[in-house]
């Protein structure tokens, strides 16, 4: 019996190492401390630079990032999750924490992104205006209205007095680009970052009606921030000129 | 009831941490659902659209899985072959696979652009954004789970009656209607309910390779994803009705078949 006593004792044992060790990923060597960043997905490869440039200015700093779909980020953090930054893709999400009481001071915003049509390269089917996506014929693929960039296409929609017959609404933005880059359709409305990020997998088409849904990111301190200075600091890099430059540089648009 | 005999007592607590780690998510989300409202929020007209869509691409794609998957069962079970060995663990890797990587496969072969899709376009036929796509995603997750379970069945089985009927005279064909396919009875219906509630429950691979129109490629799985962007309390709705739904076709057709056909499968 004891032997079989001992046995269930190493049993219970390991999933509470495998737990234990799971949440022991914070505390580094020496003096080394995290930062960490909850960031819109569509801010990865930007916020990904501006963390390494935060970690030369502040050689016993590492940021860790958390990125994706911000209505997700407000989730966890209302849920409990830990954070010290947090930056949004519209300003809708930062008022869902703002009204959560998740924020430590006012949000600031830090850039702004508006619609591109994205096609095939070359542009085989000669889109080139928004009222062109209704040609008879061609394949769109557009967000769906529950998620920013299609609330926003939604909006040029009204403007223009046009109503799209996309093939499919999708939940992100990046499966509107898959979509568009695997040729399946034939045009997609996106993001300029996007279209930018793409680079030469699509042919972008903009179109002046865009700046009737102008996407502001805001960034905020948040009230779970474990050292309130370096949460400021990494909000001053985003919103100085360093910051400002990687973001322009991917196609964000000031806000 | 009769006591089982034979297992050490401490084993009793690993089963019950882990049936409890099973059974808790489901109860807290049960929880957590808006009672008072439920009704309207499964009944909203994009709510019932995505669940008969759900039906019906699923009841289609379990159609497909019989089909294709009878005979594949029972070729992998009687044909030893050096071929048949080594297409086995190909069929069924979508198992192991995690479904978006099926959805970016099919992508690539019955997409517009794909090995197969561009031959398709070509003739006028065209899959992606359509329903045609669900069922194609649904079948090609749901198709070995059907293979897996028959397999094992019609091996447990044996060839024996078969040989018996072939060494009294009957042809081949009427040897599989008359005594394979009843033998195989149990190992079918396990089969096909483990088909339809993977289907039901297919998500990735729809959304890469088929897309999300509300009547035409949103099934429920993907209503549940969108709607969660605005409204929680719709999504929470939503899932407890799938699992409402998976649980009727597992506990209503299927826990006792699972039991008897399916063992020798898994």
């Amino acid at each position: 019996m004891t032997r079989f006593r001992r046995l269930s004792v190493a049993l219970l044992a390991v999933p509470v190492l495998v737990l234990a060790g799971c949440g022991s990923g914070g505390s580094g060597s020496d003096q080394e401390k995290t930062l960490n960043v909850f960031a819109a997905a569509s801010l990865n490869k930007t916020f990904t630079d501006i963390g390494k440039q935060f970690e030369t200015d502040n050689p016993n700093w590492k940021v860790k990032f958390n990125f994706a779909g911000s209505s997700d980020l407000v989730t966890q953090l209302t849920q409990g999750a830990k954070a010290d930054v947090f930056a949004s893709a519209d300003t809708k999400n930062m008022d869902k924490a703002a009204h959560g009481g998740l924020l430590a001071g006012d949000p600031v915003n830090f850039a702004s992104n508006t619609l591109l049509i994205v096609t095939a390269p070359g542009n085989p089917r000669g889109v080139a205006s928004f009222a062109d996506l209704n040609k008879p014929g061609l394949t769109v693929v557009v967000c769906a209205p529950q998620v920013p960039c299609g609330s926003a296409t939604e909006k040029v929609e009204k403007a223009m007095h046009v109503t799209l017959n996309p093939v499919s609404e999708e939940s992100s933005v990046t499966d509107v680009l898959a979509k568009v880059t695997s040729g399946q359709a034939d045009a997609g409305v996106v993001y300029v970052t996007d279209g930018i990020g793409a680079g030469d997998k699509v042919a972008t088409v903009e179109f002046p009606e865009a700046s009737v849904a102008v996407n502001t990111y805001p960034i905020a301190e948040l009230k779970s921030a474990a050292d309130a200075d370096a949460a400021k600091k990494f909000i001053a890099l985003v919103t100085g000129e360093a910051g400002q430059k990687i973001l322009s540089q991917a196609g964000f648009a000031k806000p | 009831m009769t006591r089982t005999s034979g297992l050490p007592r401490w084993i009793y607590v690993p089963a019950v941490i882990g049936a409890v780690f099973m059974i808790l998510p489901l109860v807290a989300m049960t929880a957590k659902v808006d009672w008072p409202d439920f009704w309207s929020l499964i009944t909203s007209d994009s709510s019932l659209t995505a669940l008969e869509l759900s039906f019906k691409t699923s009841s289609a794609s379990t159609v497909l899985c019989i089909v294709l998957g009878v005979p594949m069962a029972l070729v992998l079970a009687r044909n030893d072959s050096r071929v048949i060995r080594w297409t086995r663990p190909l069929i069924l890797l979508p198992l192991v696979l995690p479904p978006v990587v099926g959805g970016i496969a099919l992508l690539y072969a019955f997409g517009r652009l794909g090995l197969l899709g561009r031959y398709l376009d070509a003739a006028g036929i065209q899959i992606a954004f359509t329903t045609s796509a669900v069922v194609l995603a649904q079948t090609f997750v749901s198709l070995p789970f059907l293979v897996i379970a028959l397999e094992g069945a019609a091996r447990t089985a044996g060839a024996d009656y078969e040989v018996v009927a072939a060494t009294l005279g009957a042809r081949p064909t009427s040897v599989w209607w008359r005594v394979s396919l009843p033998l195989l009875a149990p190992g079918l219906a396990s089969g096909t309910v483990l088909a339809f509630a993977r289907s039901l429950g297919e998500f990735g691979a729809t959304l890469t390779f088929a897309g999300s129109r509300e009547g035409v490629t949103r099934t429920l799985p993907l209503e549940i994803y969108l709607q969660r962007e605005v409204d929680t309390d719709a999504a929470v709705a939503l899932s407890v009705l799938l699992v409402a739904v998976a649980a009727v076709v597992v506990f209503g057709l299927g826990s006792r078949t699972l039991k008897a056909g399916g063992a020798g499968g898994w």
